[in-house]
């Protein structure tokens, strides 16, 4: 378990304000923000690679703060993958077990299981410079892994590889969470990442954690528009509640009423919907879509198999390439984008 | 575009030739010079006790030299590599002054402090003697080689990710062993050359050292002596001799560093 309290730090253009976190033996935690957010700064204070100005780091009930990074019982992965170039694959995994006095038959029957677990027993001689990148992350992983850390510290792990290597890399990573149960602390800028591999997520923006919940909270009900921008909320609407019957507010946009589950009473407010969550048709539909809204395209873009729409009311929609063909959408159509009020999250203005 | 590059490229190539011959047509003549006409003088020298007593302790003392400069100077060149801080430029460039003085005049400098009554001569003089003592011909050469021994291992240093230290330590290792298991072997090959550098200056310091210790005589003195009495038959085979054992060593460590 990690407890971070108060931990505050300036170092070079980055600034930390008061971070306070809790991770739970087991958990795997991701540190969800944008670059320049200061993540990765967090991250190597709780190794101990740098000290906090002020607050406390605790790893395991023990408060670790002033205690250099070889007394945490730390694995750390960096983006970069940091394999020692002189040394074999199987001698970087060895690195930590030969420090930590591990007896020779242990060492060989650790080093071998989690080279099995990961794939890469057949590469145990090769040196780093003759790996792929999915390969030498995987060493990389392996090395932080086989020590059995009290807590492994995943700092981008994915983010220099290609799609592909990330989608394989990120199954394995939660393979391996899943073997080993260690406790995982994983930033990433990657939305996907964190919502494919955490239990939790605490975002970060400029230094400070804004949001701390699970995949579904961050992504469905950010507490402010910055996050919301941020977790990929392009529907960011202003209005004001009219009135609330029974949970379902009546938001007033100027010029249309949309209808939302929430306890919010009169006043104004700002407006949450996800584009994946709006409904493309051509004639209104009948459906327990509460929110009917009519616009006409005025732009499409196309993402592999999606298709960004945008309405002249504003709203921003997803459909698939093959829905868009069958409805024959283009630009300057008239459409309808139905959404539940279940799928309206709605904000206080601040 | 590629005839234009091309011209370029072939253009470089005839001046890069130039001053490629430049230097072997200097280091080459003598050798052969030596080898066809005065044979017999270099095989005399090759039996003169003094040249190889002079020889040993030029190369001995340059060792010494770059021993001294290893000791203080890896610190510094990871310091220097590792952190910022006010005045650094300041301190790179006292690193690099060595190389820019006349060495007649690091020569003085080096007698004004290093004489009986000089700022460190004086008070060292009970326990250790440098005027025209083989302590005064080290101080010379660690003096006029540390730069050549500093500037590469800092960028052996800077050349090695700060990650992997981090990453050592993490996995259990203390400073000092992330120092000497990552930080060290990785960067091995810089120290290598300056280790190489050092000493290779080191030999062929004079200036700095006649005036410190004239004796006893490092194998530049012997041969600068030898000129002045018996002339370029005297001194040539001394220095073909050294030439010789300075490229062999030269190329046994170019080969280690590979």
């Amino acid at each position: 378990m990690i407890k971070i309290k108060k931990i505050c730090k300036d170092w070079k253009e980055f600034s930390l304000k008061e971070i306070n976190l809790e991770i739970k033996k087991g958990e795997y935690f991701v540190i969800l923000g944008p670059t320049g957010a200061g993540k990765t700064l967090l991250l190597e204070m709780i190794a101990g690679f740098h000290l906090p100005d002020e607050g406390e780091i605790w790893i395991n009930g023990k408060d670790m703060t002033n205690y250099p990074p070889e007394d945490r019982n730390i694995g750390f992965v960096y983006q970069d993958y940091s394999l020692f170039p002189h040394l074999s694959v199987i001698r970087n995994i060895r690195f930590g077990l030969e420090l930590k006095g591990t007896p020779k038959d242990d060492m060989e029957r650790k080093s071998n299981e989690i080279m099995k677990l990961l794939g890469i027993s057949h590469l145990s001689h090769r040196y780093p410079d003759t790996l792929s990148g999915g390969e030498q992350q995987k060493v990389a992983i392996a090395r932080a892994v086989v020590t059995r850390p009290s807590v492994l510290l995943l700092d981008e792990p994915l983010s220099a590889l290609d799609r592909r290597t990330q989608n394989l890399l990120r199954e394995e990573l939660k393979r391996i969470h899943q073997i080993e149960g260690l406790t995982t602390l994983h930033v990433t800028h990657d939305q996907t990442e964190a919502m494919i591999l955490a239990d939790r997520i605490a975002v970060m923006m400029d230094g400070e954690i804004v949001q701390v919940g699970t995949p579904h909270d961050i992504f469905n009900k950010p507490l402010n528009e910055d996050i919301a921008a941020f977790v990929g909320v392009e529907n960011i609407l202003e209005g004001e509640i009219k009135r609330n019957r029974d949970g379902i507010a009546i938001i007033d946009l100027g010029d249309i009423e949309l209808n939302a589950v929430s306890d919010y009473g009169e006043g104004e407010v700002k407006v949450f919907v996800r584009p994946e969550d709006i409904l493309i048709s051509k004639k209104m539909q009948e459906s327990s879509a509460r929110n009917n809204m009519r616009g006409r395209i005025v732009k499409m873009t196309y993402f592999g198999a999606l298709v960004h729409l945008q309405l002249d009311n504003g709203l921003i929609a997803f459909v698939t390439k093959l829905s868009a063909e069958d409805l024959g959408l283009e630009i300057g159509e008239e459409v309808y984008a139905s959404f539940k009020a279940t799928s309206v999250h709605v904000v206080k203005k601040e | 575009m590629r005839i234009k590059q091309e011209k370029m490229l072939i253009f470089f190539y005839i001046l890069s030739f130039f001053i490629l011959s430049f230097i072997i047509i200097v280091l080459a003549e003598p050798i052969f010079s030596q080898i066809l006409f005065g044979l017999d003088d270099f095989f005399s020298v090759c039996r003169d006790p003094e040249v190889w007593s002079s020889i040993g302790l030029t190369i001995g003392a340059s060792f010494l030299a770059t021993g001294v400069s290893s000791l203080f100077g890896i610190p510094l060149a990871y310091i220097l590599a590792r952190k910022e801080f006010f005045g650094k430029r300041m301190v790179e460039s006292v690193v690099d002054l060595p190389i820019m003085i006349p060495h007649m005049v690091a020569g003085i400098a080096l007698f004004s402090v290093f004489n009986r009554h000089g700022l460190i001569g004086a008070p060292l003089s009970p326990i250790i003697n440098f005027f025209d003592a083989i302590p005064g011909i080290v101080v010379a050469m660690q003096f006029v080689s540390a730069p050549f021994f500093i500037n590469p291992v800092r960028e052996g240093f800077q050349s090695v990710d700060p990650h992997l230290e981090n990453v050592a330590r993490s996995l259990g290792a203390s400073e000092w062993k992330a120092f000497y298991k990552v930080t060290i072997p990785i960067s091995y090959r810089y120290i290598l050359s300056g280790i190489g550098m050092s000493w290779g200056r080191g030999i062929s310091e004079f200036a700095a050292v006649i005036l410190l210790a004239y004796y006893p005589m490092v194998v530049s003195t012997l041969i600068y002596e030898r000129f002045l009495i018996y002339g370029l038959a005297g001194s040539r085979p001394v220095a073909v001799l050294l030439m010789l054992i300075c490229l062999g060593i030269f190329i046994s460590f170019r080969s280690i560093r590979r």
